[in-house]
C-alpha cells in the first residue's frame, strides 16, 4: 500500500520540481512546454540534423559505401576526389594503398560513433554511482570521493591512455576501456553537485521516512531528477572520448590499422600532406561537425531543459 | 589563511603519492618488464640476469617504495632507451614546453577576456556571435588536425613559418595557437559569463546610478570582480594544457617533454614514462593548488572551507 502512494507522490513533485511553474504563460504540460522550447532552439535542431545523418550513414555504412573499405588497389593509387578533377568511381578519391575514401569515412563513423557511446557509458557508470553516493550520504564518504576526483584529474589523460595502449596493444577494446576508465570525472564532479540538491528536496525525505529503502530512494527518487545533467555531461563525455581516439590513433597508438578510423585516416594522410592535403581534410571536416553536433546537442538540451540557466 | 594553504598542501601530496602509486602499477602490471628489456625470445638465464640487475622480481610494493624514494631525491633511474639519467633528459626538455604552456596560456588570455568582455557588454550583439562562434568551433576541432591545417596554410602555402623543430621563435607560433586555442573557448565561456552575473549586481547598478563613466564601471569595478574565477581557471587549464601538449608537441616535432613521452612510449622506455607521468600530474597538482591559493587570496569568504 505505502509502494504505491511514494510512486504516486514522487512522480507529481518530479515533473513539478524542476519547472517551478515561474510563468504559466499558456497551460501546457510541462513535457509539451519543454518539447515547444526545443523546437524553437535552433544549436539543437542543427545538433540533431547533423547528428542523425552521420547515425544514418554509420547505420547503413554498406549500403552507402559502394567499395570495400579494405580492398587494396595497385591500379587506383592516390585518385583525387571528383571535386579535384576526379571521377564518380570514387567520389572522394582513394587512398595510398588505393582504397575508396568515402568508402572508408563511412564506415569510419561506425567506429568513432561505437567508441564515443561505449566509452561514455563506461564513465557515466563509474561516474554516476560515485556522483551520487558521495552527494547523498556527505560526510566521509564524499571526502573519498573527491579524493578520487582529484586524483584522477591529476592523471595527464592522454599521457596516460597512450601509455596504457602501447603496453597492452592496440585494439578496439583497449582504446574503450582506457577512455570509459579515465573520463568519468565530470560525471562524478556534476552528479554529486546535483544529487546534493536533490536530497534536501522534501519528497526525498518523505519517501525516507515512509520507509523507503536506499536503493529505491537512489534509483527511484534522486537519479530521475537528476538525470538531464546526466544527459548533457553524457554527450560532452562522448564527444570527448571521440576527439581522444582520434588523437590517439592519430599518433599510432589507438585502434589499428587497416580499421578505418577518422584518426587513422589523417595519420596516413599526414604522410602526403605536401601535395594531397584533401587526404587529411576530409576525414577532419567528418570528425569536426561529428563532435560540434554532439556538443551542440548538449548544449540545447542542457537550455532546454533548464531555462533558467541560459547564458 | 595559514592553515588554510597547509590543509591544501598536505591534500596535494596526498594526491600526487596516489597518482604515483597508480600509474606505477598500472605500467608495471602491463607485462614483466624484464621481458620486455631483454626481448621476446630471451633465454630464461638472460631474463635472470635483467632480473638481478633492475629486480623486477622483488614483489611491487617493494619496488614502488624504492622508485619513490629515489624520485623524492631527484634520482628518477635511467632511461632504457637514451641510457642517460631520466632527470636530465626531462630538465633538458621541460623548458620547451614551459615556454610553450606559457606563450599558450597567454595567447588564450588575450584572445578570450577582450572577447568575454565585449560579448557580455552587448550581448547577442556581432561580437557576442562572433565570440560563441570561435569557442564553438574552438570546442569541436580537434587539436591535431588544426595543427596540420596550419602547417597546409601557413608553412607550406604561404611559406611563412616553420613547420616542425624548436630552434627560433618562429617555431612557437603555429603551437602556440593550436594549444592556446585548445584553451579559449572555456576561459571565454567563464569571463562572459562573469561580467553578465557582476553587471546586474546593485553595486554596479549604484555606481551607475551615481553616474559614473560607463568605461569606468566596466573596467575598474565590474570586470576586477569578474576576473577572479578566470585566473584560478586559467591556471588549471595551464596544468591540463601541459598534459595535452604530448600531440601538439608531436606534430610540430617540438622538443619538449611532451614530444619526449611520445618518443619513451613508442619506444617502452617505462622509467621515462613513469617519470613524465609524475611530472605532468605535479604540474597539475601545483597549478590547482596555486588556484586555490590564488582564489582564497582575492575571495575571502573561500578561506572558511
Amino acid at each position: 500500500m505505502s509502494e504505491t502512494s511514494i510512486t504516486s507522490a514522487s512522480t507529481e513533485k518530479k515533473a513539478s520540481a524542476p519547472k517551478k511553474q515561474k510563468t504559466p504563460v499558456h497551460q501546457l504540460s510541462p513535457r509539451a512546454k519543454m518539447l515547444h522550447r526545443a523546437l524553437r532552439h535552433k544549436g539543437l535542431l542543427f545538433g540533431l540534423f547533423v547528428m542523425a545523418i552521420i547515425v544514418i550513414v554509420a547505420l547503413f555504412a554498406p549500403l552507402l559505401a559502394g567499395h570495400d573499405p579494405y580492398s587494396q588497389s595497385l591500379l587506383a593509387r592516390m585518385k583525387p576526389p571528383v571535386f579535384l578533377g576526379g571521377t564518380w568511381e570514387h567520389p572522394l578519391g582513394t587512398d595510398a594503398l588505393g582504397r575508396d575514401y568515402l568508402a572508408r569515412l563511412v564506415y569510419g563513423a561506425r567506429i568513432s560513433l561505437l567508441i564515443g557511446l561505449i566509452a561514455a557509458t563506461i564513465s557515466a557508470c563509474i561516474g554516476t554511482f560515485m556522483g551520487v553516493l558521495a552527494g547523498y550520504f556527505g560526510g566521509r564518504i564524499d571526502l573519498i570521493v573527491t579524493f578520487f576526483i582529484n586524483v584522477r584529474l591529476a592523471m595527464p589523460v592522454v599521457l596516460v591512455a597512450l601509455a596504457v595502449v602501447a603496453l597492452f596493444g592496440g585494439s578496439l577494446l583497449v582504446v574503450v576501456s582506457v577512455l570509459g576508465l579515465l573520463l568519468w570525472d565530470r560525471f562524478a564532479v556534476v552528479m554529486r553537485a546535483a544529487t546534493m540538491q536533490v536530497r534536501k528536496l522534501e519528497y526525498v525525505a518523505a519517501a525516507q521516512v515512509l520507509g523507503a529503502s536506499l536503493p529505491r530512494v537512489l534509483i527511484k527518487d534522486i537519479l530521475p531528477n537528476v538525470m538531464n545533467h546526466l544527459i548533457v555531461i553524457f554527450t560532452l563525455e562522448m564527444a570527448h572520448a571521440i576527439i581522444l581516439e582520434a588523437a590517439l590513433s592519430f599518433l599510432g597508438l589507438g585502434v589499428q590499422p587497416p580499421t578505418p578510423s577518422w584518426g587513422l585516416m589523417i595519420s596516413e594522410g599526414k604522410e602526403m600532406l605536401l601535395f594531397e592535403s584533401w587526404l587529411i581534410t576530409i576525414p577532419g571536416i567528418a570528425l569536426f561537425f561529428l563532435v560540434l553536433s554532439i556538443n551542440m546537442l548538449g548544449d540545447g538540451i542542457r537550455d532546454v531543459t533548464a531555462p533558467e540557466g541560459r547564458n | 589563511m595559514y592553515i588554510y594553504i597547509l590543509k591544501r598542501l598536505g591534500l596535494a601530496l596526498l594526491v600526487a603519492f596516489t597518482v604515483s602509486a597508480i600509474s606505477f602499477s598500472l605500467l608495471f602490471m602491463a607485462g614483466d618488464p624484464a621481458i620486455a628489456i631483454a626481448g621476446e625470445n630471451a633465454s630464461m638465464e638472460d631474463i635472470q640476469m635483467v632480473n638481478d640487475r633492475y629486480g623486477f622480481d622483488r614483489p611491487i610494493v617493494v619496488q614502488y617504495f624504492e622508485w619513490l624514494g629515489k624520485a623524492a631525491s631527484g634520482d628518477l633511474g635511467n632511461s632504457w632507451y637514451f641510457d642517460l639519467p631520466v632527470s636530465d633528459l626531462i630538465v633538458d626538455r621541460l623548458s620547451v614546453t614551459m615556454l610553450l604552456g606559457l606563450l599558450s596560456i597567454s595567447f588564450a588570455l588575450l584572445l578570450a577576456i577582450p572577447m568575454g568582455v565585449a560579448a557580455a557588454m552587448k550581448p547577442n550583439s556581432l561580437i557576442d556571435r562572433a565570440a560563441l562562434f570561435i569557442s564553438v568551433v574552438g570546442q569541436a576541432i580537434p587539436s591535431f588536425w588544426f595543427g596540420l591545417i596550419l602547417i597546409v596554410v601557413f608553412s607550406i602555402k604561404l611559406g611563412l613559418v616553420p613547420a616542425s623543430g624548436s630552434t627560433s621563435w618562429a617555431h612557437f607560433i603555429l603551437p602556440t595557437i593550436v594549444l592556446g586555442y585548445y584553451a579559449t573557448p572555456a576561459i571565454m565561456r567563464l569571463t562572459r559569463a562573469g561580467m553578465l552575473e557582476v553587471l546586474s549586481a546593485d553595486y554596479i547598478r549604484t555606481a551607475r546610478a551615481k553616474g559614473l563613466d560607463s568605461r569606468k564601471i566596466m573596467f575598474k569595478h565590474a570586470l576586477r570582480n569578474a576576473i577572479i574565477p578566470v585566473i584560478s581557471l586559467a591556471a588549471v587549464q595551464m596544468g591540463f594544457m601541459l598534459g595535452g601538449s604530448i600531440v601538439v608537441e608531436s606534430i610540430f616535432a617540438l622538443h619538449g617533454a611532451g614530444f619526449l613521452a611520445w618518443e619513451s612510449i613508442s619506444r617502452n622506455d617505462l622509467p621515462t614514462m613513469q617519470a613524465l607521468i609524475l611530472i605532468f600530474s605535479m604540474f597539475y597538482i601545483f597549478f590547482t593548488f596555486l588556484a586555490d591559493i590564488l582564489n582564497a587570496w582575492m575571495d575571502p569568504r573561500l578561506r572558511i572551507a
